[in-house]
């Protein structure tokens, strides 16, 4: 069985030092000599990248696996970060007799574990709310949500199919809620907690005083909702908890500088750029110890880039364009693809350059970047690309490839939350739960 | 009887011209809706900030984007709820807001009463102050222990920083990030007059009222017709109906339940390919809405005309923005003007407003399908059901074909597939019509150097152009039974009550007898006893479904 969030729930509602779950110092305790100076393990910090329409199976999947296999047409994007990347193939998502909602079925099935029932349901939290709730509580930030093309509502952080975390897309105002006047820098000589931030936490616990009388009025769905709106309140409490306390110093945090405010939109070269600016302030923002989890999409579910000058999104071009007799594939669906692998290889690289410890923060992440489908002209979910970034504080093996061969891709799933030690043996529903992690990429 | 008699006198009331024989059937009893629990709206805590603080109090944050639930971000709000990220936004605004309120040009504005000292607490000043304030921000007066505990906050926050006016400005933001501020959340009770059945309370009443009139929180007035009692009799709820209609506010709530209805939000992030259409950014897609808004409440409040009447109406309002993109001159510094299309003019009616062909179409091009996706589903609340997983696009692809020049073309060579081809049957025909206007909603009579050929055929209604496509949908019945549906789920923030056939029969012969002007529409649901009826628990299950204990409720 998955955990449930209501057991996280009791785990943070005792207060700050209840919310770090006991598995995770399992997991620290098994951490191979990546730490701190003065002992500490580096923090492990998870992550999600998503990219919309897939690519082609045939010209992307490499057919050796371990760490010989072979860069493919589709993989040269990653070639300069391949030894940062584990490389999942065909790894399936089971759509249990439910019908397949075009580019949504293949995102929340990887992300909960079971396909939806409905177009867009999330019946279940997404893997990274699930490791949030039980690793997020120590940082000042539960987790942080970022999309390259400036939407809010290209978010697949969801804790429900009405809870979605919403998307960051502006440099600026991502910078200013991070680094803004509420910042603590970890590394400052002195500390004095603020008494303006004293009086703000203990006014803010007000805010709950009539939680009880409320959810005696309503019924158990708006209870439950309400249940949300207090864990966020108390949730801000912990921040500003936090911020009365000093940070434990940070040797690889470094302020960023504040970025200018340019162009956010959906034209490829545009949500390129907005990409990278906003990577290297998270780059920052983890460095910093201001979050362990994040979430970045590079395009939404059926992608709406466009290049410009042209007629089609990257999506209908998925559909519409035709295939190249000579070449056997849909050559401008196919560069959008390239971009996108592009720009996941641009993310891997800002987080490796970021030196921390004996490696670099990368080092200490688990990234998973996946699309919503495989060949998006018939939303194939079979097989959809997936990729690792980041050795987890050498919890697990980079620069392989590993083939599912039609295996559900809830191990993958299963896998990740193991390492970032949340205390569970299986995970998915129905055909896609499983038992069984993916041993191969770990140490 | 006497409901029938009452009905008559509401009639006449409301406009001479209409005869007796406008007194329709008596309402029949509805099983009643279930109580919800909405987020507001970054419009309506806009709106309610403004009402309250005044209109140069500045609103800055983002609010979390609600997911559309029926098709209406109003029902989406009664499943929407705060996240971390979301709340902290409701944080800073509420510092931000209560910041502007203490400045020391404005404080004594907001603070009516003068504390005893400036450097200590006062209850009784503080009191006064969050009682005001709180009784139109909770849309209720506080009970005697909540204003005890905001003055006790108040108390401490002073204490501690040495002012009573930083402690009442703590006080204050806790009222603007209480739940009883940013969720409407609905009281029952016993209903009198029907023993055994539930209601909403005098105070949730007001609420249903305000936000569906005019989009805003109960005002002083409203809230006080609420606590007197008012509301619950027949002749005190009609004197607030029909005060809140006779308001220039209206035109607010019109546009709130548009700019929903429209799906106007999809704006916010719509983008158009720079290249291919230099004329659109982001000035046109803000007048674009305005137009169309301002071509709604000419028509239905100021004209007070048939609401089908929008898809055929020649009479616009144009603005220098607009103007070249519709071929029209417009003289500078004009601001607005209204614009009627000629009867040659191959435009009339929303359909063929820039609001509605640039939203319903890709950034580079234009899109039948989406347009006649958009014109079942929001205009005919006909369900298109979503598409098969894997398309075959082989005869559209064959590159043995000469290229399809035209959307129809493409379309005609796509439908030959059965599996896509009964529901493209039933957008592509509507969509097409449209063909005229490009993706942002320009004129052309070819694509790609293939005429255009925009007839069809609706429901059995034939049709040459985009003007006869609208006269189609004007015709046809389902345009305004669609409209009462609609509406009265952006009323009750809720589905429709399925099981009450008979209710919403009822409603649509009021629309139809009161000549489709939504006014009336309007005002017949404010006066309905189903519009307050709450349904008993396990009774009826709505998107909420809240079990309620009438003891509790006191």
């Amino acid at each position: 069985m998955t955990i449930t969030r209501r057991q996280v729930l009791r785990g943070t509602a005792g207060g700050l030092a209840a919310s770090v779950a006991l598995p995770l110092l399992d997991c620290m305790l098994n951490a191979n000599g990546t730490a701190l100076a003065s002992g500490a393990p580096m923090p492990l910090r998870f992550g999600t990248w998503f990219w919309g329409c897939g690519i082609n199976p045939g010209r992307w999947n490499p057919k050796a696996t371990g760490a010989d296999y072979e860069i493919t047409p589709e993989l040269k994007p990653i070639e300069r970060v391949r030894a940062h990347i584990t490389v999942l193939s065909k790894f399936d998502v089971l759509l249990d007799g439910k019908p397949n909602f075009v580019h949504s079925s293949g995102n929340l099935g990887i992300r909960t574990g079971q396909a939806p029932a409905q177009a867009d349901q999330s019946e279940l939290p997404t893997i990274d709310v699930l490791i949030s709730d039980a690793v997020g509580g120590a940082t000042r930030f539960r987790s942080l949500e970022l999309t390259a093309s400036g939407n809010p509502r290209h978010s697949y952080s969801r804790r429900s199919t009405s809870v979605i975390n919403p998307a960051e897309g502006s440099p600026v105002a991502f910078y200013t809620r991070l680094f803004g006047p509420d910042f603590k820098d970890p590394n400052a000589a002195d500390f004095k907690p603020d008494p303006a931030i004293m009086l703000r936490r203990s006014v803010l616990s007000s805010v709950s005083d009539d939680r009880a009388r409320l959810a005696a009025t309503v019924g158990a769905a708006d209870r439950a909702r309400l249940d949300e709106y207090f864990t966020s309140v108390r949730q801000l409490e912990q921040q500003l908890e936090l911020q009365l306390q000093k940070p434990p110093p940070a040797e690889a945090c470094v302020i960023p500088k504040k970025p200018g405010e340019g162009p956010v939109g959906q034209d490829i070269e545009v949500s390129t750029a907005n990409h990278k600016v906003l990577a290297g302030l998270l780059a920052m923002a983890l460095a910093c110890n201001q979050t362990k989890v994040f979430n970045m999409v590079f395009s939404d579910s059926a992608s709406s880039l466009t290049k410009a000058g042209t007629d089609k999104t990257h999506h209908t071009l998925t559909h519409e364009e035709l295939a190249d007799p000579q070449l056997d594939y849909q050559p401008q669906a196919t560069w959008f693809g390239a971009r996108s692998l592009d720009a996941w290889a641009d993310f891997v690289s800002i987080l490796a350059a970021v030196k921390e410890g004996d490696g670099t923060l990368l080092d200490n992440c688990l990234v998973l970047a996946h699309s919503d489908t495989s060949f998006a002209k018939t939303h194939d979910v079979l097989g959809i690309p997936i990729m690792l970034a980041g050795r987890a504080g050498g919890r697990i093996k980079t620069g392989i490839h590993v083939a599912g061969n039609g295996e559900p891709v809830s191990r993958v799933g299963l896998t990740l939350q193991q390492i970032m030690g949340l205390p569970i043996d299986r995970w998915g529903m129905g055909a896609m739960q499983t038992a069984k992690p993916v041993g191969e990429i770990l140490t | 009887m006497s409901r029938l008699l009452a009905s008559c006198r509401v009639l006449t009331a409301f406009g001479l011209a209409l005869s007796l024989s406008g007194c329709g059937p008596r309402e029949p009893d509805t099983s009643g809706q279930a109580p919800v629990v909405q987020r507001l709206t970054e419009k309506q805590y806009r709106q309610v900030i403004a009402d309250v603080f005044g209109d140069d109090i500045r609103v800055v944050g983002r609010f979390e984007p609600v997911v559309r639930k029926e098709g209406l971000i109003e029902v989406g709000t009664n499943a929407a709820t705060v996240t971390p990220a979301g709340f902290e936004q409701f944080d800073t605004m509420a510092r931000n807001i209560v910041s502007q309120l203490f400045a020391p040009d404005r404080r004594d504005r907001t603070v009516a009463c003068k504390p005893a000292a400036a450097s200590a607490p006062d209850d009784a000043c503080a009191g006064q102050v969050l009682a005001k304030y709180g009784r139109l921000l909770f849309r209720r007066p506080l009970s005697s222990d909540e204003l005890k505990a905001r003055v006790a906050v108040a108390h401490q926050a002073a204490t501690s920083s040495g002012s009573f006016y930083d402690g009442l400005q703590f006080a204050l933001a806790t009222e603007l990030e209480m739940p009883e501020f940013l969720f409407r959340i609905d009281t029952a009770e016993a209903d009198p007059d029907h023993p055994g059945k539930m209601r909403l309370d005098a105070y949730s009443k007001a609420s249903r009222l305000s936000f569906l009139l005019w989009n805003a929180a109960p005002d002083d007035q409203l809230l006080s017709a609420a606590e007197k009692g008012d509301l619950n009799s027949e002749r005190g709820l009609r004197q607030q109906v029909d005060r809140l209609l006779a308001s220039p506010r209206l035109e607010a709530g019109i546009r709130g339940f548009f700019t929903d209805m429209l799906a106007f939000d999809g704006f916010e992030n719509l983008a158009k390919d720079g290249m291919i259409y230099p004329a659109f950014n982001a000035t046109v897609a803000a007048d674009a809405q305005e137009q169309t808004l301002r071509t709604i409440v000419d028509l239905l409040v100021v004209r007070q005309g048939d609401y089908r009447d929008l898809f055929t109406t020649r009479r616009i309002f144009m603005d220098r923005v607009l103007g070249p993109i519709y071929y029209v001159p417009v003289a500078p510094k004009h601001g607005w003007v209204p614009y009627e299309f000629a009867e040659s003019d191959p435009r009339a009616g929303l359909l063929s407003e820039i609001s509605f062909t640039s939203l319903y179409a890709h950034p580079g091009q234009s899109s039948p399908t989406l347009r006649g996706k958009a014109v079942r589903e929001i205009f005919l609340c006909q369900k298109v059901p979503a598409p098969p997983a894997n398309v075959n696009f082989a005869v559209a692809q064959d590159t043995s074909n000469p290229d399809y020049k035209t959307a129809r073309a493409r379309l005609t060579a796509h439908r030959t597939n059965p599996t896509c081809a009964g529901c493209h049957r039933i957008m592509d025909p509507i969509g097409l019509a449209l063909e005229n206007f490009d993706g942002i909603g320009a004129f052309r009579m070819q694509e790609n150097g293939a005429p255009i050929d925009a007839s069809g055929e609706l429901d059995g209604a034939h049709f040459a152009n985009a003007k006869d496509l609208g006269k189609a949908i004007h015709d046809n019945p389902a345009a305004a039974s669609c409209l009462v549906d609609t509406l009265s789920k952006y009323a009750g923030g809720q589905a429709s009550v399925k099981g009450d056939r008979e209710w919403m029969q009822w409603l649509n012969g009021r629309f139809v007898a009161e000549r489709y002007r939504v006014p009336a529409l309007l005002r017949t649901l404010a006066l309905s006893n189903g519009f307050y009826a709450i349904a008993e628990p396990g009774k009826r299950t709505g998107l909420s479904t809240a079990a309620l204990r009438p003891e509790d409720q006191r």
